[in-house]
């Protein structure tokens, strides 16, 4: 039997690859288990093992070759008891670009790219585009990724103060769960880039103390998620040790690490916890969106005297966009920012809720439909006031959350707009959010449960009574 | 700090074995002795290993075709604890939990390979309705409690399901895995208290796979003899190789008589290795590939009692023959998971609560 090997994903975002480098060659038997390859992925390169037993008849993409979709046949395996040459010859030439179209049912063995809801939000991103205001004319920008610009905010702030460090799971010497602390370690060493146990309460606390001892530290959460291990630290330690000291003892300590849903990780792994934060007194909380705001914030954050909550998204990550090339960027924390003007509707988001209002937008504007999208970036405290100027001119507000309804962020925005906006209001606010279940794991129910563009719109139509 | 990597860590092949001190004036098990199987029941553990290996090879070739998504981690490697364990175990009283790297030791429980990969392709016919994926399987039915994704959790959980066999005076003993990087969290040492102070029928099985995503043992832990976390709290530990199905069984008997004797908990540490990346998506950097080949080639799990049923007599034609049946069983199961529709729409509201309100 010719066994094709193809492509493999070697992670639920990766559409292509380079083909790295071969590890065996035309003619050398395999079994389960042998290292065929290494592969380039969107974040590391990966070791391809071979499944079947057989030997290699044919290579048919070369090493080095970039941009091999997934999917793609990639050599041949002749089975046992099989000519190896005869099964050369046997297949179809590969067709790469096969894969590449949109393929109609899938045959059984044929790659399925996944529709999945998280997908589609980062799709949402990629189509969003978003301006910013506050930047001097004729700044000079680099494109740079969400990661990129966390990182560089770090190692911004650890080159000038001492008193900054970095702990949590694989941050180091694996150079971050998500790859966010990348270069940390080779840079400022292992005094302040710490590895730490499995055990979040523990690290947590140790965080606290550290800070209650006059150091700043950047406590890393691989997710959230895990983060509910600590949140008796978060709470109980760093949130109200100012309050009930009357002010002697300070708790400068950032809890960052990705937040939200990421791609079919299921109920456990993909909670949005703003809200869960951003009730507690003695927290500030910021979610950004765009890479800019993710350093300008973060440097806020870490310059902060204040416990800081720092939501990332791990879906947000790898997206790209433009950062101001300053020395010292650093924004305001407590300031929302309007991501795109309009006078018909207002959209409140933050965190990847704000790809999704502005894809909504884009989509509105083609009926004639003007959404202005306010991106929250600070939860608490909120600017209240930014929210309220916007409605003031559109008289509608729609909320759009990636995460649960029930006493969500989208809850706060609406009885602010219901008790300090009552009288601009033309109709009642609206909330489009992730549907209240757990995040289920299969494909299409995670598609039907997350926060959606169609939603928005006919929310923004209703809204506008079109 | 961070601690560097010493020379302090063992490789799986040796002192495994390696017997803890005795801690004087206390009762301790005697040494568990490897087991001592007849040729049915050594064919027998064999066939569950390699149906291990060959599904978790097949997961991770799903994966590679997009059909798995999220995390995925598997097992090939540590095939021997769970089925050397887990065959000592009366399926119709004692329970079992673990994490996240769960497929195997559903398998070995008996569970419906076709039932376990249609969850992990996400389908309605899923153990979990496809609403839980790879980490999130159970069976009631079969006694095993999850698959949970938060490293540490299952430990109290497992002293819970204890708890519940004492209670109810069944006579069931709850069998808890946790990994080396688990063996950290602090609800582990409060759960290990709590046992030993009531006396539950527990065995705490940490699956020392050297790893926990990227950090070794002892880059992570300040004793990384990890059998003797329980000592403390009374909890006797014993240190076994984890790539030798017959020692685990051994060790596995001596530990169940120890538990249904009334004597509370015990604690034991099976070193053991994981030859692929943490979860799919992990490049696995933190270790050369010699130190993994070096495992696969002399201490493979079911490559040793392969060696051991040729010398027993069994032919290569008659291990053909089951190498043949499990493709067989692993094909059919990834068809059945390719194939299954979708759950319905429906289902994403089904399950939140039991009851209406
Ligand atoms: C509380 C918590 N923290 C972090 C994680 C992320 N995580 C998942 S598996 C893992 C490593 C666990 O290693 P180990 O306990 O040795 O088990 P193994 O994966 O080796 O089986 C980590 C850090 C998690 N799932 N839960």
């Amino acid at each position: 039997m010719t066994i094709e090997i193809k492509m493999p994903a070697l992670s639920p975002t990766m559409e292509e690859g380079t083909l790295a480098k071969w590890l065996v060659k035309e003619g050398d038997t395999v079994s389960s288990g042998d290292i065929l390859a290494e592969i380039e992925t969107d974040k590391a390169t990966m070791e391809f093992e071979a499944v079947d037993e057989g030997t290699v008849a044919k290579i048919l993409i070369p090493e080095g070759t970039d941009e091999v979709k997934v999917g793609t046949v990639i050599a041949v395996l002749a089975g046992e008891g099989e000519d190896a040459s005869a099964a050369a010859e046997a297949p179809a030439k590969p067709e790469p670009k096969a894969v590449q179209e949109e393929a109609p049912a899938p045959e059984s063995g044929e790659p399925t790219k996944m529709e999945t809801g998280a997908r589609n939000l980062v799709a949402s991103v990629e189509k969003a585009e978003i301006r910013d205001p506050e930047v001097p004319e004729g700044t000079e920008m680099v494109r740079m990724t969400v990661r990129e610009a966390l990182r560089d905010a770090m190692a911004e702030e650890m080159r000038t103060d001492d008193r900054v460090f970095v702990m949590g799971e694989e941050v180091a010497e694996y150079q971050g769960a998500y790859k966010v602390t990348q270069g940390l370690l080779e840079e400022f060493g292992d005094r302040r880039v710490i590895d730490t146990p499995i055990t979040e309460y523990g690290f947590a606390g140790v965080g606290t103390g550290a800070a209650m001892g006059g150091l700043r530290p950047i406590v890393e959460f691989m997710t959230f998620n895990f983060a509910m291990q600590a949140i008796d630290h978060i709470i109980n330690s760093a949130a109200k040790t100012n309050y009930m000291s009357g002010g002697q003892m300070r708790i400068p300590i950032v809890f960052r690490g990705p937040n939200g849903a990421a791609a079919r990780v299921a109920a456990q792994h993909s909670q949005n916890f703003a809200a869960w934060y951003a009730h507690v007194p003695g927290l500030v909380v910021i979610a950004p969106y765009s890479a800019a705001d993710a350093k300008g914030l973060m440097k806020a954050a870490i310059r902060s005297e204040d416990p800081v909550v720092f939501l990332e998204n791990e879906l947000m990550y790898g997206q790209s966009f433009d950062v101001p090339k300053l020395d010292d960027y650093v924004l305001p924390i407590g300031k929302a920012r309007i991501a795109r003007e309009g006078k018909d509707v207002t959209f409140v988001s933050y965190s990847i809720g704000v790809g999704v209002a502005l894809d909504a937008a884009g989509k509105l504007a083609e009926e004639g439909i003007e959404a202005e999208v306010v991106d929250l970036r600070t939860l608490r405290p909120l600017d209240r006031e930014t929210v309220l100027k916007s409605l003031a001119k559109t008289n509608r507000i729609v909320c759009v959350e990636e995460g649960w309804p029930t006493c969500s962020i989208s809850a706060e925005i609406a009885a602010i707009a219901m008790e300090e906006g009552f009288d601009d209001l033309d109709a009642p606010v609206l909330r489009v959010t992730n549907v209240d279940v757990p995040l289920p794991y299969a494909a299409n129910l995670e598609k039907l449960a997350l926060v959606k563009v169609e939603d928005v719109v006919a929310a923004a139509k209703k809204v506008c009574y079109r | 700090m961070a601690k560097a990597a010493s020379s302090k860590r063992s490789s799986p092949e040796k002192d495994a074995t390696a017997s803890p001190p005795p801690t004087p004036n206390r009762p301790r098990p005697p040494e568990p002795k490897r087991h001592k199987a007849d040729k049915a029941e050594m064919l027998e553990y064999y066939r569950q290993m390699l149906l291990i290996r060959r599904f978790e090879e097949r997961a991770g070739q799903l994966y590679g075709l997009g059909l798995i998504g999220g995390f995925c981690h598997l097992y090939i490697g540590q095939e021997a604890v769970a089925v050397g364990l887990q065959s000592a175990m009366d399926f119709s009283k004692d329970s079992v939990i673990t994490g996240y790297r769960d497929h195997g030791h559903m398998l070995a429980y008996g569970i419906d390979p076709k039932v376990i990969m249609a969850e992990l392709t996400g389908r309605e016919a899923g153990i979990s309705k496809g609403k839980g994926g790879s980490m999130h399987m159970f069976s009631v039915e079969h006694k095993f409690y999850g698959g949970h994704g938060i490293v540490g959790a299952q430990v109290p959980l497992g002293a819970g399901l204890a708890f519940k066999h004492k209670y109810a005076g069944d006579g069931g003993v709850c069998l808890a895995y946790f990994g080396d990087g688990a063996a950290n969290q602090g609800q582990v040492y409060e759960a290990f208290n709590m046992a030993s102070l009531w006396a539950l029928p527990i065995i705490f099985v940490i699956e020392n796979n050297q790893y926990a995503m990227g950090t070794s043992v002892n880059r992570a832990s300040a004793e990384d003899q990890l059998y003797k976390r329980g000592e403390s709290f009374r909890i006797p530990g014993l240190q076994v190789d984890g790539m030798d199905v017959l020692e685990v069984r051994g060790a596995a008997t001596t530990a169940l008589e120890w538990v249904r004797s009334g004597k509370g908990p015990i604690l034991l540490e099976l070193k053991t290795y994981r030859y692929r990346g943490h979860s799919m998506s992990d490049p696995a950097k933190y270790r050369s590939r010699e130190e993994v080949q070096a495992v696969r080639d002399k201490s493979d799990p079911i490559e040793a009692l392969k060696r051991e049923l040729e010398k027993a007599g069994v032919s290569e034609d008659e291990l053909k023959s089951i190498d043949k049946d499990i493709r067989a069983i692993v094909a059919e199961s990834a068809d059945f998971a390719e194939q299954s529709p979708e759950p319905d729409p429906s289902e994403l509201y089904t399950d939140v609560l039991v009851e209406s309100y």
